[in-house]
């Protein structure tokens, strides 16, 4: 299939993808990726680190249990297995002991006060957080497969990946997202900044996020949802202060239109992409798909299937269905002339 | 009467039928024994049907960007993997072995009703037909023979005919309400086997613990089993009648259905877990020489894990975006099974503890058990704190921890209880040496699979997808996981090989071999059709202790 081909960049051959199996084994948690590496208990926003807090008690607690009462099970089959010599004699019939009873339902019963004590304090730190006034506002629906994130406060659609700011001590910043689902339910998970919510058509979920550091956090759809759940990738693009306002006002703008480019243009605006894309300032209103007014700003092509280049892009409009099988882009039979315009058109769309 | 119990043997079976006659003796059989047999073959039939739906997933899950197997394809081995090892495998492997020891066990002759047994086996077997039919028959998608893609617990509105064209679908519901129809009617025979057809002396307090735990997950079936059919039989007026039950396009609810599915779903991971804690609970006092440490508390645990799990099932629903107090609500009281469960536990440690254990095949399978369900269950106290499972839900921690339950904790059980009871049933002893070839390639395996893949889950890896791109730290854990796999099935090959080559000249068992208590073991091997030639009377909870030791019984103790 072409898809791994473009995808990989390289095609690896059985002993190559053994090593790098065996060099990822051995640094089990390495630093930068091009998918970096998502995980539970490397919190880097407050909703994850409260989920981690509570959960180091948690595994503290069970730890504790295993050792107790794994290591009584060991002490016990050795102890008291049966050994050749022994003669034919029955071992003591002891039927029961109300007080040991008591004591092993007691101890239990205890620890589930603690633990849902904890229990509650997360919960409740992470559900019910008031939204401050300057937080910002972001709508995330989801779509078999990909994602729809709209900021309505600052007139920006885009798709597949969400930009915040940064939240420092001085000045800390949130985003609240909204969560809905066009279709069936998905559910929004970025591990490192928080749990799952899950987005689920006829209701409104809300999660929120204050991640402290810059980057790009990976995440997936976390519920079936269908053919491609697999390819449904979520990616939270942490931006400075500083760089998030200049992200946003390059997507507050409408589409850009270079006069050199009139007739690719018009090729576009001819063909049925615009029954379902978004340009903003143009003709495509569509809104089956997602909104492509800046769509080489994003890195990724079919929610995280492939890397967003040229040739890449490409390959997608040639034939959707040969990269992502079953997504619900038709193959659209162009000709190599209306492929080359609407490409050369597309990959204007800074 | 006299202080001894009576347990009189049955007479010796003559006859040899040539072989239609003994096929058409097991088409129409209503004898108790028989209709057990066919539950627990059908079993292990679906049993080696999923093992090999899941290798083809992990080989396909082996190394990133695989393309052995088409996303669509993965999708219905999933969802048929799945539903076949809850309903196909899970369930009749109880009806089985229900129905194969609880008349031996209380003495009787045959269940309350025979008949409506034969009906109860005929009907799931049509259902799990029904199921893999679809494999030829089904229309979806991707075109004729298309099975069911849409997961064990078909999350509405995805099952809705907006998004599921074809009939894959409505083969699952028509095939889980079906066999719904057969668990139903073996779970009313069960209780009113254990309620009305107990031999003389054996008060509910004597009964094995085997029956109590058959009986309280017989009880608990009845309960569970109505709002799962309901919710089947919504969706169906959905799909065909236009109703819109779950049909969120036209103002229909997708948590409903949610509701419906946990509502039977958390309770079943019990009615599936009891029968191995059943089967654990007459083996292991037997391989340790002692009776059952706190027997009444057992019970009592047993009862109490039946009434707490079904006031726990939205904790499969924490990620759904409910209130922050129904969120408490039901992280407090899923830990609070974890109560009862680790008072059982602690009893079986309790009964090895002081005792001579006899480490053969079926014992060493219920440590397996026990050591794979402590770390079960604590992974199960894990995914009871909330704000953890919004982070694990859907992912592969929940993945193994499930497959500790179900695998590491019911398949361990139940396959001791194979090796346990097989004499009993077959008259010929399994071989010991092949028994812990099985049993220790099956431990390997199993840890090589899902050890790996808690980690997996912790770093982010969701559930049920096809596919994932390399670099995300997840290469390593699933090759290993894969690699798992081929011991797991060559642990399975070994039991096979074991249970065809005793069939053909195994050892002969005796009617008693592992020198155990209970009534089943007083009778040969095989029973005759009527069980027992003269009914027992029994005078403690261990009738065959109280024969072997007259000088020291047990009913002088209760």
């Amino acid at each position: 299939m072409p898809a791994r081909i473009i995808k990989s960049g390289t095609t690896m051959d059985f002993p190559g993808r053994f090593i790098v199996l065996l060099v990822t084994a051995a640094v089990f948690a390495p630093g930068e990726s091009v998918y970096p590496i998502g995980n539970v208990f490397k919190p880097e926003a407050t909703p994850a680190e409260s989920i981690y807090n509570v959960s180091l008690l948690m595994l503290a607690i069970c730890a504790a249990i295993f050792l107790v009462v794994g290591g009584l099970l060991l002490f016990t089959i050795v102890r008291f297995r049966r050994h050749k010599m022994d003669n034919s004699r029955e071992p003591a019939q002891i039927y029961g002991s109300n007080r040991i009873e008591i004591a092993w339902t007691v101890i239990p019963v205890l620890i589930v006060i603690v633990l849902s004590m904890a229990t509650a304090r997360a919960v409740v730190e992470v559900q019910n957080k008031r939204m401050p006034p300057d937080a910002l506002k972001a709508t995330v629906v989801g779509h078999q497969w990909w994602w729809e994130i709209r900021y309505p406060e600052l007139g920006i659609v885009t798709a597949d990946e969400l930009h915040v700011p940064q939240s420092t001590l001085a000045k800390p910043a949130h985003t609240f997202l909204k969560l809905q689902s066009a279709d069936v339910a998905h559910s929004f998970w970025v591990p490192q900044l928080s749990g799952k919510v899950d987005l689920i058509p006829g209701i409104t979920n809300s999660m929120w996020l204050d991640p402290r550091r810059t980057g790009i956090y990976l995440g997936n759809c976390a519920e079936y949802c269908g053919t491609q759940h697999a390819n449904m990738l979520i990616r939270v693009i942490v931006d400075s202060p500083a760089d998030f306002e200049k992200w946003a006002a390059s997507q507050k703008v409408n589409a850009s239109s270079d006069p050199h480019l009139e007739a690719a243009r018009a090729a576009f605006l001819s063909l049925n992409c615009i029954n379902c894309h978004t340009v903003s300032g143009t003709a495509a209103a569509g809104t089956f798909g997602p909104d492509l007014s800046h769509v080489m700003s994003r890195t990724t092509l079919g929610a995280g299937v492939l890397p967003n280049t040229a040739e890449n892009l490409r390959a997608w409009v040639r034939d959707p269905q040969a990269i992502k099988r079953g997504n619900l882009m038709p193959n659209m039979q162009l000709n190599s002339r209306e492929l080359d315009q609407v490409v050369t058109y597309l990959a204007s769309l800074k | 009467m006299a202080a001894t119990t009576h347990i009189p043997v049955g007479l010796p079976e003559t006859e040899a039928l040539s072989l239609p006659s003994k096929l058409h003796d097991w088409l129409v059989t209503v004898d108790h024994k028989r209709l057990g047999i066919l539950y627990i073959g059908t079993a292990l039939f679906f049993f080696a049907v999923a093992g090999v739906l899941a290798a083809l997933m992990r080989w396909q899950l082996a190394y990133p960007n695989s393309t052995f197997l088409p996303p669509e394809v993965f999708n219905r081995l999933f969802t048929m993997h799945g539903t076949t090892m809850v309903f196909l495998v899970g369930m009749p492997f109880f009806a089985g072995l229900a129905n194969y020891l609880t008349p031996l066990m209380i003495g009787s002759r045959d269940m309350a009703f025979p008949r409506l047994n034969a009906f109860g086996y005929w009907i799931f077997l049509m259902g799990g037909l029904l199921l893999y039919f679809s494999y030829i028959a089904g229309e979806g998608l991707a075109g004729h023979g298309t099975a069911p893609d849409v997961g064990w617990f078909a999350y509405a509105p995805l099952t809705e005919r907006a998004f599921s064209r074809g009939t894959s679908t409505d083969y699952w519901i028509l095939s889980i309400i079906l066999t719904g129809i057969g668990t139903t009617a073996s779970a009313i025979n069960v209780v009113a086997t254990v309620i009305s057809m107990r031999c003389k002396g054996m008060t509910l307090g004597r009964m094995p613990l085997f029956v109590w735990l058959m009986l309280v997950v017989s009880s608990m079936v009845l309960f569970i089993l109505p709002p799962l059919t309901a919710g089947q039989i919504m969706l169906l007026l959905d799909r065909y009648l236009g109703a819109h039950f779950f049909d969120t396009q036209a103002g229909g609810s997708a948590v409903l259905w949610q509701h419906f599915f946990w509502l039977f779903g958390h309770p079943e991971v019990y009615v599936l877990m009891l029968p191995g804690f059943a089967c654990a609970s007459e083996i292991i006092p037997v391989f340790s020489r002692k009776p059952m440490f706190g027997r009444a508390a057992m019970i009592g645990a047993t009862i109490g894990i039946g009434m707490l799990s079904s006031g726990v099932w939205a904790h499969h629903m924490f990620a759904v975006g409910m209130t922050t107090s129904s969120n408490i609500y039901f992280a407090v009281a899923s830990m609070a099974v974890g109560i009862p469960t680790g008072i059982k536990i602690f009893n079986w440690l309790g009964t090895m503890y002081g005792g001579k254990i006899r480490f053969d095949t079926p014992m060493l399978f219920c440590i397996g058990f026990l050591f794979q369900f402590l770390i079960a269950g604590l992974t199960g106290v894990m995914l009871a704190v909330a704000p953890f499972d919004w982070q694990v839900t859907d992912s592969y921690f929940v993945v193994a921890h499930f497959h500790y339950v179900l695998l590491g904790g019911l398949m361990f059980t139940l396959f001791g209880s194979l090796y346990y009871w097989f004499p009993k049933a077959t008259g010929k002893m399994l071989n010991e040496t092949l028994g812990k070839w099985h049993f220790w390639l099956l431990v390997i395996g199993f840890h090589l699979t899902f050890d790996t893949l808690h980690f997996a889950g912790i770093l982010g890896m969701p559930r049920r997808i096809y596919t994932y791109a390399p670099g995300r730290g997840w290469e390593a854990l699933n090759l290993i996981a894969s690699i798992g796999v081929i011991f797991q099935a060559a642990g399975v090959a070994c039991l096979v090989w074991n249970i065809v080559r005793t069939l053909r000249k195994g050892e002969p068992a005796g009617n008693d071999p592992w020198d155990a208590w209970t009534l089943e073991w007083a009778t040969t091997s095989p029973p005759p059709e009527y069980n027992f030639a003269v009914l027992p009377e029994v005078r403690s909870s261990r009738p065959l202790w109280d024969l072997k030791h007259p000088e020291d019984p047990d009913w002088r103790y209760e």
